[in-house]
């Protein structure tokens, strides 16, 4: 199975962290990687750059709305992910309570859809598979 | 208190128990090989190493559920450990002086040990060592199997037993056998020498593809199990290609892992049959899956010793993985692949297989003067690939009778229903 680590921290970690030895915390963060990597179940993980470059489209309104950040009444932002693979979930929160964050940030584990967990008969799914697969053919 | 509400609490308490239980067995599968391989350092005996790292792990079934996962389980579990080989040791103390003097060193060790984390000079190394005794050739093959996925993947005997469809008294058997055969044949915590590395890292890497093959293959197990099976043998291939980097055959079987893993949801029709790679839905493949072989291959090409067996399997897989369609298959690539493949390792069946790429990549007639080689040599008798093939082949340069008699043969020897209804349908077309 696949688990989602999903990193959020709130302002004050945000802004504690930047009070941070960047050395420090890039080691910190390259040996859980590392340690990640050596256990063989690092799938795929990314960090996102300051959450001031992004930018949120709203749904609330038809057409949709383009609006800079801060993102409304948003506590918490999103600052990363990792994708392991986990035989249970404990074992991913065994892996997720290991890395190197302190307070103000969370890691939310959520575990990744398969196909097997849809109806393989929809034929929505069925062309689903086949638009995903082509978009990341083309970009990748 | 009503009863409804005893058994409530009891069941919460179950619950607990449950839940305290599975996080014990999360902290295990982390940490066993590091646990076990750090003992074996100090035993010696990589038998005796799990039998206290299995006590530690009762001792922490027993303690953890009520004050919780100590900080460092790993640590934890290991220092529980050493003091009972401390304890082992000083009752047979005046038995032997070397186990006091052994006891006296541990003492130490073990003081060092209980606030420190693992060694990140030695550690590796002892996962290593770890890895080659598991899958000594003292033992045999299913022994290596078991002591692999125990040991160094971190399964309990269930777990094994029910990817491998036997009863857990069979693997506990298979363990406890495998550990008396390291102990009797005195075989060292240690890398192979020099010598005999190479084949010694070679029987490694065919444990780890036999786990995935098990997987891989359809059996009569439930479907999600079997996938397990597979993608904890991805797992230590990539436990091991990062224990030895320079080694681009291990690179390599991680490649190729990923990238036959990667066809794992189109390879089965819904009622459990196989579907051959010609006519998958190629939209099922898993392309993040494929990147990372494409990864791991390229890993093993940058160490620049060329490509082994592994690497050119990788390379052939590779070359299917990224074909939309068979059709637009860089199929002479792919013969190339097979002709190297076919010298360093020769096998009748890769020699086939090359036959089916030379068809794509240049048409019938060459395909079937290397298949009747075959059908000459009689290596492949019984086989039912091969008057398939070579029916196949027959097919398309218009010899219809000759290609009926095959593709005939083929549907009564093939076990594989759907198969044979493949067959049989292009054996009713050439008819009509």
């Amino acid at each position: 199975m696949k688990y989602m680590l999903i990193m959020r921290s709130n302002d004050a970690a945000v802004e504690a962290y930047e009070q941070l030895d960047f050395t420090e915390v890039i080691a910190a963060m390259g040996a859980y990687n590392e340690e990640l990597m050596k256990a063989g179940v690092l799938l795929a993980g990314e960090g996102l750059t300051d959450a001031k470059e992004g930018f949120v489209v709203d749904f609330d309104q038809t057409p949709p709305v383009v609006t800079d950040g801060p993102y409304g009444e948003t506590k918490e932002l999103f600052n990363g992910f990792w994708i392991i693979q986990a035989q249970s979930p404990e074992e991913a929160a065994e892996w997720a309570k290991r890395c190197p964050l302190g307070p103000g940030a969370k890691l939310e584990v959520r575990r990744v859809t398969e196909l097997e967990d849809f109806p393989q008969d929809n034929e929505w799914i069925q062309k689903e598979a086949g638009w995903r697969d082509e978009l990341e053919g083309k970009v990748g | 208190m009503t009863a409804a509400d005893a058994s409530g609490t009891a069941g919460s308490a179950n619950a607990d128990a449950d839940r305290a239980r599975r996080a014990v067995a999360a902290v295990w599968r982390i940490e066993s090989a590091r646990i076990v391989a750090t003992l074996a350092r100090f035993t010696g005996d990589v038998g005796q190493a799990e039998d206290l790292a299995q006590e530690a792990l009762v001792e922490a079934l027993r303690q953890w559920p009520a004050e919780g996962v100590p900080h460092n389980p790993g640590a934890w579990l290991t220092t529980v450990a050493k003091r009972r080989a401390i304890d082992g040791w000083r009752r047979r103390e005046r038995l032997d002086e070397r186990y006091a003097a052994m006891a006296r060193d541990l003492e130490q060790q073990g003081a060092e040990a209980s606030d420190t984390f693992w060694d990140p000079e030695t550690i590796d190394d002892d996962v290593l060592r770890l890895v080659f005794v598991s899958c000594h050739p003292v033992l045999s093959r299913e022994a290596q199997i078991a002591l692999t996925l125990r040991i160094v993947g971190g399964l309990t005997s269930e777990e094994i037993a029910r990817a491998f469809l036997v009863p857990t008294a069979t693997i506990q058997q298979r363990i406890v056998r495998a550990k008396k055969t390291l102990a009797a044949a005195n075989v060292p915590f240690a890398v192979p020498e020099p010598a005999e590395y190479g084949e010694r890292l070679a029987s490694v890497l065919h444990v780890i593809y036999l786990i995935f093959n098990e997987g891989y293959l359809p059996a009569s197990g439930g479907e999600w199990v079997r996938a397990d099976v597979s993608a904890e043998a991805l797992r230590l291939a990539r436990v091991v290609a990062g224990l030895m980097p320079r080694e681009p055959e291990a690179q390599s079987l991680v490649a190729l892992m990923e990238f036959t893993a990667a066809r794992f949801r189109a390879r089965t029709a819904g009622d459990g049959s196989a579907i051959p790679l010609d006519q998958q839905d190629r939209s099922r493949w898993d392309r993040a899956q494929i990147a990372r072989g494409q990864a791991a291959l390229a890993r093993a090409d940058r160490v620049g010793r060329g490509r082994a067996a592994y690497g050119l399997q990788a390379a052939i897989a590779g070359c299917h993985a990224v074909a939309p369609t068979a059709g637009d298959t860089d199929w002479a690539q792919i013969v190339v692949l097979y002709e190297a493949l076919g010298r360093i390792a020769p096998s009748p069946v890769v020699e086939l297989n090359r036959a089916v790429a030379v068809a794509m990549a240049t048409g019938p007639a060459s395909a079937l003067r290397l298949v009747d080689e075959l059908v000459a040599a009689g290596r492949l008798a019984g086989y039912p690939a091969l008057p398939a093939v070579r029916g196949e082949l027959l097919a398309r340069l218009g010899r219809s009778d000759e290609a009926r008699a095959e593709l005939e043969t083929a549907a009564r020897l093939t076990g594989n229903e759907r198969e044979r209804e493949a067959l049989l349908a292009k054996v009713a077309k050439l008819s009509g």
